[in-house]
């Protein structure tokens, strides 16, 4: 027990949080309830992907700060593709979406690991790089989500045989966001993958005498961030209707999410619960703000803080941990 | 040839500068009769502040930092110093503006230096606060109009024989900075810091003054960049500098400061700033859609840092 709690110390204070600010907010707003989740999990759905995607990549050593771009990429991939397609067609649109993704995560990573660049550098190169490919498939926003897509993110779960009572109440865009996770992250996480992602993120050069192919799995990392990416894409698609080539504020508030999240920059430690909480908190902290009527500036204000005074703490924290 | 390699991996700049000179020449190939002392003395002029900003990170990333928020904190000087003219004239206003780049600066240094927080973090998460401030305040100045001062004009957009005048700034600012940086014990802390910070404070450093002195010397430096970009661009805006801010990362990094640390110096930083510069003059000639401008511009960047990465390593 003693073990667990010192392993997870960070994501259950997180835990702890999210709840004080749901009691706080069904407070100050006696109405939230199902539509408010609802509201809360479709606004946190891209940028909780686009942290997942962050943090993965983080926990291998690397940064990505094309992630957001990369999103812009997918997003008006898909909804180019989908504009006036059929259902099925629009399956293979997402799939395909899917594995582009993939596909530019893994060029960001061979060029990180042939050019021998660091990853911030080759990162911030590449976001240009991914911006212009976005302006260059849809100049203006435009395109089309199909109906099922942009149904999978609306409203609150329903199941034959149960009750609606029972689970309407969960919405489907935090369903969408577990599953994808599960889907992609767990099966990783418990092969020997994960550990060496872990393994290259806390000491390359061990990693690599100990027989893991550093390069290989560098660039299997930002694969799966790419992935996440186009989840992310295909979130932001999904829940406006069409395709978006500017990026949206998703690369920083990934970047601090994660940082929030325990995950150390520098790699090799933290999980993705602990980012994906911390979304949820960032979110969430913006939406009571906005049910105060505070100035939506002030509003930036307070993010800003709260992100800078929770590091600070943790890094004194982790200050006197090392004095003891 | 191995003397040769041996040269070049001596004086990184030679390389630079040779890539300079090749952009000008296929720059003067793609549209003879560009490049006069006209043409010259406007690219001076636009890579002026750029060159500025890129001195933030230069410094920062010599100690293995990074300053994320000189963009932002460019951006509020330049605007606090033109709407509070009006209302309280231009010395105060100056005095004011430049306080609040300071502040900015120390704020970064505070979590850096005392609470030991990464410096990309600190200084995303100090300009999100600042850049929310800005917006904030603009609210309330709204009405009182904007005056730049004549003395920015000057130097952002005059001119005199064809040189411009923002070099009467620049000159002594880079000369200033390239002696400090390596004649002054400040500058070569900055190398020893990043380099091996664990040394350094057994060697008696106490790096926390070195950090704190060096991003409040980053926030006025970033201060000082807005106020000439105001009196280039002339109007001042909520997003002003912001677009610089990933430009100047990156004329820092073709100038071959390392992001690590401990390797660089602001020389090659000057010659970034200027090959990014000439570089997207050529490619808005291209009449290319934005978007493939946006691709050349990052595989460029790519490509020229990772072959002086080789070239340098050699060596």
């Amino acid at each position: 027990m003693n073990r667990f709690l010192a392993n997870n110390g960070w994501s259950l204070g997180l835990a702890v949080l999210l709840a004080l600010l749901l009691v706080a907010t069904k407070t100050i707003q006696p109405d939230f309830g199902v539509s408010g989740l609802d509201t809360l999990g479709r606004s946190a759905l891209p940028f909780a992907l686009a942290t997942l995607g962050m943090a993965v990549v983080v926990i291998a050593g690397g940064i990505d700060l094309s992630l957001a771009s990369m999103m812009a990429v997918s997003s008006v991939t898909a909804a180019t593709l989908m504009n006036g397609a059929t259902d099925a067609q629009s399956a293979v649109v997402v799939v395909f979406v899917l594995v582009l993704g993939a596909a530019m995560g893994a060029v960001n990573g061979t060029l990180v690991v042939v050019t021998r660049v660091p990853d911030i550098v080759v990162t911030l190169s590449m976001l240009f790089v991914w911006q212009g490919t976005a302006l260059l498939i849809l100049n203006a926003p435009g395109g089309a989500a199909a109906p099922w897509l942009r149904a999978l993110s609306a409203g609150g779960v329903t199941l034959p045989l149960v009750p609606d009572v029972l689970t309407t109440w969960l919405p489907k865009s935090v369903v969408f966001l577990l599953v994808s996770m599960a889907v992609i992250w767990l099966p990783i996480r418990r092969s020997k993958l994960g550990l060496m992602f872990y393994a290259i993120g806390s000491d390359g050069l061990a990693a690599f005498r100990s027989g893991v192919p550093v390069g290989r799995i560098k660039i299997a990392a930002y694969a799966v961030t790419g992935l996440f990416a186009a989840l992310g894409g295909i979130a932001v698609t999904m829940s406006t209707g069409i395709g978006e080539p500017i990026p949206g504020p998703y690369l920083l508030a990934a970047v601090a999410a994660v940082v929030l999240g325990g995950v150390v920059l520098g790699g090799g430690r933290g999980g993705l619960v602990g980012p994906i909480l911390a979304v949820f908190v960032l979110r969430l902290v913006r939406m009571d703000l906005t049910l105060m009527s505070v100035d939506p500036n002030v509003t930036t204000i307070v993010e800003g803080s709260i992100m800078v005074v929770v590091v600070m703490f943790g890094g004194v924290l982790a200050m006197k941990g090392r004095r003891e | 040839m191995t003397r040769l390699m041996r040269l070049v991996a001596e004086n990184p700049l030679i390389p630079l500068v040779g890539l300079l000179a090749a952009l000008i020449v296929v720059l003067e190939v793609m549209q003879p009769g560009i490049v006069s002392p006209f043409w010259i003395g406007n690219t001076l002029r636009v890579a002026i502040p750029l060159a500025m900003l890129a001195a933030c990170q230069t410094l920062t990333m010599l100690t293995g930092g990074i300053d994320l928020s000189a963009g932002t904190v460019a951006t509020i000087t330049a605007f606090v110093l033109a709407t509070l003219s009006p209302l309280m004239g231009i010395p105060e206003a100056t005095l004011i503006a430049l306080s609040c780049a300071v502040l900015a600066g120390a704020v970064n240094g505070f979590g850096i230096a005392i609470c030991r927080v990464h410096p990309l973090i600190m200084s995303l998460g100090t300009g999100l606060i600042a850049n929310g401030c800005l917006l904030v305040y603009q609210r309330y100045v709204i009405a009182t109009g904007t005056l730049i001062p004549e003395t920015l004009i000057w130097l952002g957009t005059g001119k005199t024989f064809g040189i411009p005048n923002g070099l009467a700034m620049f000159v002594p600012f880079a000369a200033l900075i390239i002696w400090g940086q390596s004649r002054t014990g400040f500058g070569r802390l900055l190398y020893a810091v990043g380099s091996n910070e664990p040394a350094t404070r057994l060697s008696g450093v106490r790096s926390w003054q070195v950090y704190l002195a060096l991003y409040t010397l980053s926030g006025l430096i970033a201060g000082v960049a807005g106020l000439i970009l105001l009196g280039l661009v002339k109007t001042p805006s909520l997003s002003l500098a912001l677009r610089l801010d990933l430009p100047s990362v990156a004329a820092a990094v073709v100038g071959g400061t390392s992001i690590f640390g401990g390797r660089g110096g602001y020389g090659g930083t000057i010659v970034g700033a200027l090959i990014l510069t000439v570089l997207t003059t050529m490619l808005t000639l291209l009449h290319m859609p934005e978007g493939a401008r946006g691709i050349l511009f990052g595989l460029i960047i790519l490509a020229v840092t990772a072959v002086y990465i080789r070239l340098t390593e050699r060596g």
